[in-house]
């Protein structure tokens, strides 16, 4: 059997049927895994937002180490007392604020609008936390975490990700040395809640100076670095009404 | 090898020196520069494109004969980028880590031309296993340079190997750091892969004159 590769309508039915077959095979791929990924996605979460109020299996100085993906969903009931949205002076509650989606919300807050802010409430060893969710532009794509306050307003942990930062500088937001620089500092300054700086030459390497503000920078990540100082303020922002009510001091 | 006949082991073998496709055929230059900047990253990379680079050589390879030439480029990129869809899903659902890991080089793959270039060079002209086996040698032969850059680049850039610090702490001095010792901040941009990519190729010529073209 031969066929006239060079055909026109040969081309153009070989298209056709290539373009049915792997549409198919995909959409059949995406609709069959769906709802594995979207588990998966929603332990992340999870995971991610206890990793900021400092539950988690971390062991030493080096490494990351979420509660595990199988007593996530326990360990997230345990500590998280309550969700709350916020939208504008209403304040209600919702068991699944946290899957609220923040880039949709920060849209909303930029055209003017009010967003639906989620905002988590932790509670460990008698103290109470408040859990912001973050969302930012890096240097190639999206940036996000969550944030851990107490109620002086000081930072008790914070989770970073991203999505496609340079690997070896802009990555190494989601590092422990990075993300631990942040607990301690305090999101006030004076009344004001000015959030935390990434920045560079603050000659305070070892962060030890933690009234400041600001954070050591990364060398190399000089926009990834701008884009967490403002997705911080950004987030404190929308915010800070509410953080105000609770807030000790 | 009594599995392999000798012209079939070649095909292994010849990419991962002589033919080598980064510093001989100078193919996948682009992604050797971005990710090499640590040494795990260029782990992950060479087994992603080896999956990829192998499976898709054989599917290329079946469908040589009913490929229409006009639009082959067409079908190899849809091979391609289907081939890497399915494996980013597949790691989502079953391997969500790593697929967490892997999501930065999914992009990379689909514009690797290592991969566009053995289709068309290759397996477009020979048979399934010859194909796979080719595939398997040039991801080899990528995979192994950018082991090699990857370890100095981050041996030089950061002092560490697959993140663990190897030459001491930079910041309280310790190590190698105690006696002025100062990590390279040129090594983890991405220039600084050219000169060593450009470092071992001239090791490779000055070792074998026979690759030197003559201009």
């Amino acid at each position: 059997m031969s066929i006239n590769t060079d055909k026109n309508s040969y081309t153009v039915v070989f298209a056709a049927v290539m373009v049915v077959i792997v549409g198919s095979l995909l959409a059949f791929m995406s609709s069959s895994l769906k709802d594995r990924i979207a588990e998966n996605e929603r332990f992340e979460k999870q995971q991610n937002i206890l990793y900021a109020m400092g539950v988690n299996e971390n062991v030493d100085e080096g490494s990351v180490n979420f509660v595990s993906t199988d007593k996530v969903e326990g360990e997230f009931k345990t500590y998280i007392k309550k969700q709350l949205v916020i939208e504008g002076d209403q304040v209600s509650e919702d068991d699944h604020a946290y899957l609220i989606d923040m880039k949709k919300q920060m849209a909303i807050a930029k055209k003017g609008e009010t967003p639906k802010l989620p905002l988590l409430v932790g509670e460990k060893d008698g103290e109470t936390f408040y859990i912001i969710p973050m969302y930012g532009k890096g240097l190639w794509d999206a940036i996000w975490g969550f944030i851990a306050l107490d109620k002086t307003m000081t930072v008790r942990g914070v989770y970073f990700d991203h999505k496609g930062e340079t690997p070896g500088l802009g990555a190494n937001i989601k590092q422990r040395y990075f993300m631990d620089d942040f607990t301690g500092e305090s999101i006030l300054k004076g009344d004001e809640y000015v959030g935390i700086t990434v920045a560079k030459g603050n000659n305070d390497p070892l962060n030890n100076e933690k009234d400041d503000n600001e954070v050591d920078a990364l060398a190399g990540a000089t926009i990834t670095g701008n884009g967490v100082s403002a997705m911080i303020k950004e987030s404190i922002n929308l915010y800070k009404d509410y953080l105000k009510t609770v807030s000790a001091k | 090898m009594a599995l392999l006949t000798k012209k079939d082991a070649s095909l292994i073998t010849d990419p991962l020196a002589d033919n080598n496709p980064i510093t001989i055929q100078v193919l996948g230059i682009c992604s050797a520069l971005a990710i090499t900047a640590e040494l795990k990253a260029s782990v992950v990379m060479a087994i992603s494109v080896l999956f990829v680079l192998s499976v898709g050589n054989v599917v290329i390879s079946l469908m040589r004969n009913i490929i229409p030439s006009k639009i082959r480029i067409i079908v190899q990129l849809i091979v391609v980028a289907t081939l890497v869809i399915i494996v980013d899903q597949v790691l989502k659902a079953f391997a969500y880590e790593l697929s967490k890991t892997l999501s930065v080089f999914v992009g990379l793959i689909i514009t690797n031309c290592i991969i566009m270039g053995r289709f068309e060079a290759f397996a477009l002209g020979n048979g399934p296993w010859r194909s796979f086996l080719d595939g398997i040698g040039n991801a080899l032969g990528y995979g192994v340079i950018l082991v090699i850059v990857g370890f100095f680049r981050e041996l030089l850039g950061s002092g560490t190997l697959f993140g663990y610090p190897v030459l001491g702490n930079p910041i309280e001095k310790t190590g190698l750091y105690s006696i002025g010792y100062e990590n390279n901040g040129f090594m983890i941009i991405p220039p600084a892969a050219l000169i060593v990519v450009g470092i071992i190729i001239w090791v490779q010529r000055s070792r074998n004159p026979a690759l030197v073209e003559d201009h």
